[in-house]
């Protein structure tokens, strides 16, 4: 059994008086491929978040590469580059060209002119054709591929998303799918939220059914889709399914 | 004839109102009282403790005596407050007569109108001790490498920048008391008033203030006159030059002069 | 062959430019025919409308206003500087930086509070009054200083809530790439908030254009104080007529430039 890239153990959050996470046990094996899902609510971007220290974790651990993350005072700025995370919204730089967007946090973080490979993921990505343009002349999926390759620029061993088709037209949503599945080819580790239950089913190596702020259900997607055991994911697959 | 008529009807009715008949009858803003502006506020030594009313200063003397002479009675001046700008603005003004010090100047009197003069004022350069120390002298070559400073409203500019012609263009201020700050912060040397003025300003509001010469006013080719400014077309202009006429025949302007402006001999003359 | 759409769009401009012009020129000939017909119009005119006397005034008037632009031009550039270093010093969140801010929110409190004309006798005629020699006492220096410490105060004001306009997301978006705070200010939120407050600080522009007139005060001869110095030689008030047209010369097109720049940065964007 290799060393977990990615292991959180009794993790728990609050805002304020409220907790949100109430102790979270996963553990991401390198090449792996975790999906979150789960009502609105139920945690999915909080724990995201508390993966790459976002934000702040009241208790337990956050263990990247055997690294304790969620160490208060833990200097996370080296961490970043090594785990990259897309947003729900698009949170590209307005004020920036695509290529500007990608281009600043090689040059700024690792101090490198990064043209070359910069220019190759906007090919692999079909957006060769946009380096130039400004976020809003572009559409909403080539925005959110632009959030990707931006991540990836910085050449990040796992990658977090966050419903990262929700605000998308559907006919936009393949577009963006095709990128994560062109990653899972690669062996990103990676961890999503999503609610594409169909992609899920599809990619993911572990789904994780989130309710309420603990993890209420997990394993190999044919068992969750197919043989949900607990009550609440009976529930809410019928819902999302329908 | 009718002139002969219209003159005992004017007769009539003046002397109704004064003592004694005048010309100014009809010509005062209200009837029966003449209506004197001067400064907000008066200066020393025209006006004494800004209170024109106590015919304290040579402005306020000089005022109450043309006023005597035109018929009116101390009680039957009133004074007003008026800002330069006030003074020469289009439209109705509030007074008959504004003395302080207005410089007769021709292209002014286009715009106004002036009395004869009733003062000729001497231009004096005020400057500092320090600066004598550091060897100022009454003198135009002296003069020409000070730092100026004048009151923007005055005809002191003109003066510093054709006469005295100095070196560095002069800095320009709203009243005596900024030119004193001015002093006092070292930014200027020299400041041209009147005569009085520059004593006033060197005695009470310097500590260290010199009045270091004066121009002659005779030899000046059009030395600074103050008079009383009117509205243009004022119809009492007759009068009141009538009157200093008079005050001049008579002496007692020289002698209102030497009252309030004495301090003024004892000036070197600048060469 | 024309549209319908286009055939009723050419109809309503045409009406539209039609009552545009029909109420503009009511306007103009009321103005023309009636101002001249009140009472005081002749007295007026001779003392603010005087043709000759403008233009026997203006170049003197334009050269002083040589002082005005040389004022403003070095006061924007330090009311930049100075600003942008306080809303920075407003918004420091590190504890050991809590001097600096508290430092930041007492300066634009204490120079937004006090009148520009105050500020300016004070720091013009009281610093050099302690003794500087010459020519560090000049009032162009200590009055400069004065505008540039109410300016800033405005602009670190106008800077901050840009700054903080700049919705969380982008900073963490930055934070999450491992930009350093320093480079998120300076790469990610400066530069949207500075966009963002461009007409504020337009305004500010024109303002402090204005405001330079103030150093007249304590000694330079800049175009006020010359049309003041015409106005009481000549008894006329037409040299600040001059003046105004000539200030409107300049700040007319500067704000309409400004205008241009934030269309053109928007349309080429959309
Ligand atoms: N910054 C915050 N301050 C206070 N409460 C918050 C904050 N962020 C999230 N929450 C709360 O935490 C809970 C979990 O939110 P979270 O965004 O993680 O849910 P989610 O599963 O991602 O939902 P969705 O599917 O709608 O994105 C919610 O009740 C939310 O209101
Ligand atoms: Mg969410």
């Amino acid at each position: 059994m290799p060393e977990p890239r990615l292991a959180l153990r009794g993790v728990k959050k609050s805002f304020g008086d409220v907790e949100v996470l109430h102790g979270i046990d996963l553990a991401v094996n390198p090449g792996e491929m975790v999906c979150l899902i789960g009502a609105s609510g139920s945690g999915k971007s909080t724990l995201l978040r508390c993966m790459n220290g976002l934000e702040p974790v009241d208790d337990g651990e956050v263990r990247l590469d055997g690294v304790d993350i969620a160490e208060p005072g833990f200097d996370l700025a080296p961490i970043r580059q090594k785990i990259g995370i897309v947003f729900q919204s698009f949170n590209l730089f307005p004020h920036m060209t695509a290529y500007d967007n990608v281009a600043l946090a090689p040059r700024r973080v690792l101090a490198e002119d990064a043209r070359t490979r910069i220019e190759a993921l906007f090919e692999r990505f079909g957006l060769a054709a946009h380096m130039g343009k400004y976020p809003d002349q572009l559409s909403g999926g080539q925005q959110q591929r632009v959030a990707v390759i931006r991540a990836l620029a910085m050449r990040p061993q796992t990658m977090l998303f966050d419903e990262i088709t929700s605000a998308l037209d559907p006919e936009l949503v393949d577009e963006v799918l095709d990128v994560l599945r062109s990653l899972r080819d690669d062996g990103m580790t990676m961890v999503l939220a999503t609610h594409e239950m169909g992609f899920a089913r599809e990619l993911a190596d572990r789904i994780c059914f989130m309710d309420k702020g603990v993890i209420a259900e997990e394993g190999a997607p044919d068992l969750i889709f197919s043989t949900p055991q607990r009550e609440r994911t009976k529930q809410f697959l019928a819902s999302v399914l329908r | 004839m009718k002139t002969f008529l219209t003159a005992t009807l004017l007769t009539l009715t003046a002397s109704g109102a004064f003592a004694a008949g005048h010309c100014s009858a009809g010509k005062t803003l209200t009837e029966g009282t003449l209506t004197i502006a001067t400064g907000n506020p008066a200066y020393y030594p025209w006006v004494i403790d800004d209170a024109p009313e106590a015919k304290q200063g040579f402005e306020a003397a000089v005022a109450y005596a043309i006023a005597a002479e035109m018929g009116f009675a101390d009680n039957a001046v009133t004074w007003v407050r008026t800002s330069f700008d006030e003074a020469i603005q289009p439209g109705a003004k509030n007074f008959d007569l504004n003395m302080q010090q207005f410089s007769i100047t021709a292209d002014r009197d286009r715009v106004v109108d002036f009395s004869a003069p009733y003062y000729t004022a001497p231009q004096a350069v005020m400057t500092t001790v320090e600066a004598v120390d550091a060897g100022a002298k009454p003198t135009m070559e002296s003069l020409k490498a000070m730092k100026w400073g004048v009151v923007a409203s005055t005809t002191a500019l003109p003066v510093v920048t054709e006469t005295i012609q100095p070196t560095q263009s002069p800095l320009v201020y709203d009243d005596n008391a900024n030119i004193t700050a001015a002093m006092q912060a070292g930014q200027i040397d020299a400041a041209l008033f009147d005569l009085p003025t520059a004593l006033f300003t060197a005695a009470v509001l310097m500590d260290n203030g010199v009045v270091l010469g004066q121009f002659d006013a005779s030899a000046a080719e059009s030395p600074d006159q103050f008079g009383a400014l009117m509205p243009e077309g004022s119809a009492l202009k007759e009068c009141v030059d009538e009157a200093l006429a008079a005050l001049t025949a008579s002496g007692e302007l020289a002698a209102i002069e030497a009252e309030w402006l004495q301090a003024a001999v004892g000036v070197p003359l600048i060469k | 062959m024309t549209t319908r759409r286009a055939a009723y769009e050419a109809r309503q401009r045409r009406r539209a430019n039609l009552l545009a012009g029909g109420s503009t020129a009511v306007v103009l000939i009321l103005l023309i025919v009636l101002v001249p017909l009140a009472p005081g119009w002749e007295g007026v005119q001779a003392s603010f409308f005087n043709a000759e006397i403008f233009a026997r005034t203006f170049p003197d008037l334009l050269s002083a206003f040589l002082i005005n632009i040389a004022i403003f031009a070095w006061s924007v550039p330090l009311i930049a500087a100075l600003g942008l270093a306080i809303a920075l010093a407003r918004g420091a969140r590190a504890p050991v930086l809590f001097p600096l801010r508290i430092f930041g929110a007492i300066y634009v409190d204490l120079f937004r509070g006090i009148p520009v004309v105050l500020l300016v006798y004070l720091v013009g005629f009281g610093i050099p009054g302690l003794g500087l020699p010459r020519p560090w006492n000049s009032p162009y220096i200590w009055g400069t200083v004065a505008l540039v410490l109410t300016y800033s105060a405005y602009v670190a004001e106008v800077l901050r809530s840009g700054i903080e306009s700049i919705h969380e997301s982008q900073r963490n978006a930055a934070v999450c790439l491992g930009l350093s705070e320093r480079d998120t200010m300076r790469y990610v939120v400066l530069p949207q908030a500075i966009r963002r407050v461009v007409p504020a600080n337009m305004n500010m522009l024109v303002a402090l254009q204005k405001d330079v007139a103030l150093l007249s005060f304590i000694g330079p001869v800049e175009i006020l104080r010359q049309a003041g110095i015409f106005k009481s030689l000549l008894a006329n008030f037409t040299p600040y007529v001059a003046a105004a047209v000539i200030f409107l010369c300049v700040t007319v097109p500067a704000t309409r430039y400004a205008d241009y720049l934030m269309n053109r940065d928007r349309n080429a964007r959309t």
